[in-house]
């Protein structure tokens, strides 16, 4: 028995040797900022004639395990503005709180909330900016999308690092690498927008979300999707991955039936 | 006013002995030269109106708005020194906001106000300061559904512990005014500012304590009683200007927002009538 409260509950020194106190840092810089806690994954969007659609999956990931299940990642903003995140969702909460009273404060005015998603975009990367330039950076990649001063379909993307990208379509994170090049062959470079119609940008997003979900282990088949077209938003944020076909992944070593 | 010259009204703070504080008893004089607001509150929403005095005919139609929002769901309509009542509503802007840094909801319109009286209050204590020269109506419909917190990403556990009790009545109409004393009471019908006598006694024809009154009637109410408050100083031109705030199913859902031109001016057209109708009577009985 050993009568040292002090010392109960600890690993024992005869078997793990003595505890190395250097492991204890009371000194340095704060670093718990400078890492994502609970993460969301991909943001996908596309521009069509008229509008913009963007999509994102309703899981907020800690570390590895599928944590929150019913997350809404996509953000209205005004009238015609989506914001979708990617990254860590306390920072998109904060964010979130932030473009609400952005929105309070421009209600005060007679003619009501008068930004548009370029200037939304335009605001949200310097946020992002001036954060990591105090190296308390906000964890997110975004997608905006809504419509800009000429009423024109407008997507882009901002960081953590404030950095910005416009493209027709768009997608942050395992999408960038997977749903890109799948869009990239449905609506190639030299194909205006004009000729895509809403449904082909819809269809689309929901093959690349599948995908996501085929491949990217921090995804789930549950997702948001939100239209954007100058007569309003069509979010809806409680969809289904329809017609999952799992056969290829007999064929991946460590999934099905084969062990080694 | 006898007691002036006595010296107990050139401070602020400073009671009489007979217990007056008589820079605050200015302050209301200077509510009363201001044009007539009203509050009316109805059974599924609220409606704010002033009487907007056209000092100037080089001032452009429908500028200058007299009524504000706070947040989303609150405005504020005031009697009094015009400057007095942008500082008024800028205070209670900030008050919205911290309480929606606190709390992550929107403020209710009864906390609202507590907020807002002890701050026109404090402006009665100080020998440095002078009180409010207004007289604020401060309207708002509280939330009657279940409402996100701000920031909400998702809706929490289906099944376990939860004390929240389902069908319990919640939010609805506020009304209340505050006076430069930092007073402030829940109202039916609020009316202040240079007619607020006709007002209130038109206010109190309405039987608004039964809560029968809908919402598109009081509108039509309120800007008749603006008309009739301004029968006493009718050489002076004026505009009508109204807001309202409807709860969630009706045309503002649950918002503040200035009453649109066609409903105000078809307001405005009723008005009128009643009142030629109000002249032919007269001419009746004499």
């Amino acid at each position: 028995m050993d009568h040292f409260p002090g010392t109960w509950g600890r690993p024992r020194n005869d078997v793990y040797g003595a505890y190395d106190p250097t492991y204890l840092q009371t000194t340095g810089p704060k670093t718990h900022t400078s890492s994502p806690a609970v993460t969301g994954t991909s943001v996908i969007g596309v521009k069509f004639n008229g509008g913009v659609v963007l999509a994102t999956d309703n899981l907020a990931s800690y570390g590895s395990l599928a944590r929150f299940t019913d997350v809404k990642r996509l953000r209205v903003f005004g009238d015609n503005a989506v914001v979708g995140f990617g990254g860590d969702v306390s920072d998109m909460q904060y964010i979130d709180r932030l473009l609400e009273s952005i929105d309070i404060r421009e209600n005060y005015s007679t003619h009501g909330n008068m930004l548009n998603a370029k200037n939304l975009h335009t605001y949200l990367a310097k946020v992002f900016y001036k954060r990591r330039s105090e190296f308390n950076p906000l964890w997110n990649h975004v997608l905006v999308a809504g419509f800009d001063v000429d009423g024109k379909p407008f997507l882009s993307s901002a960081d953590l690092l404030g950095t910005t990208f416009s493209a027709p379509h768009l997608a942050t994170g395992f999408g960038a690498h997977l749903a890109v090049p799948i869009l990239r062959r449905r609506f190639p470079e030299e194909m205006p927008i004009e000729e895509i119609t809403r449904e082909e940008a819809v269809s689309a997003l929901k093959d690349c979300l599948k995908v996501l979900f085929y491949r990217d282990a921090r995804s789930i088949d549950k997702y948001s999707i939100a239209v954007i077209t100058k007569e309003g938003i069509d979010l809806k944020e409680d969809e289904q991955i329809e017609g999952q076909s799992w056969a290829f992944a007999e064929r991946i070593r460590g999934y099905g039936r084969q062990t080694n | 006013m006898t007691s002036i010259g006595t010296g107990y009204d050139l401070s602020n703070s400073v009671f009489s002995p007979d217990g007056r504080n008589f820079q605050v008893e200015y302050a209301v004089k200077a509510v009363e030269n201001g044009g007539t607001a009203i509050g009316i509150r109805c059974k599924d929403g609220v409606v704010l109106a002033v009487e907007k005095i056209i000092t100037s005919k080089l001032l452009k139609p429908g500028s200058n708005k007299r009524i504000a929002t706070v947040d989303r769901h609150v405005g504020i309509v005031s009697a009094g020194l015009v400057p007095d009542g942008r500082h008024f509503v800028s205070r209670a802007r900030d008050e919205a906001s911290s309480w929606r840094g606190t709390y992550k909801a929107p403020i209710p319109t009864s906390a609202l106000a507590n907020r807002l009286g002890g701050y026109v209050q404090a402006y009665t204590l100080y020998s440095s300061v002078r009180p409010f020269g207004v007289t604020s109506i401060v309207g708002g419909w509280d939330c009657e559904a279940e409402l996100a917190v701000d920031g909400q990403v998702g809706s929490g556990p289906k099944s376990g512990s939860g004390g929240k009790v389902e069908g319990a009545p919640a939010g609805g109409p506020g009304l209340y005014m505050i006076e430069p004393s930092g007073l402030y009471w829940g109202y039916y019908g609020a009316a202040t500012g240079k007619g607020r006598q006709a007002a209130k006694a038109e206010l109190e024809k309405l039987d608004l304590t039964s809560g029968k009154l809908s919402l598109s009637e009081g509108v039509k109410e309120a800007a008749r009683i603006i008309y009739v408050a301004h029968e006493d100083s009718k050489d002076k031109e004026f505009e009508l200007e109204m807001s309202w705030i409807s709860s969630l199913d009706g045309p503002t859902n649950g918002r503040h927002e200035e009453v649109p031109k066609e409903i105000r001016e078809e307001a405005e057209r009723f008005a009128k009538r009643a009142l030629e109708g109000e002249d032919e009577e007269e001419q009746m009985e004499e």
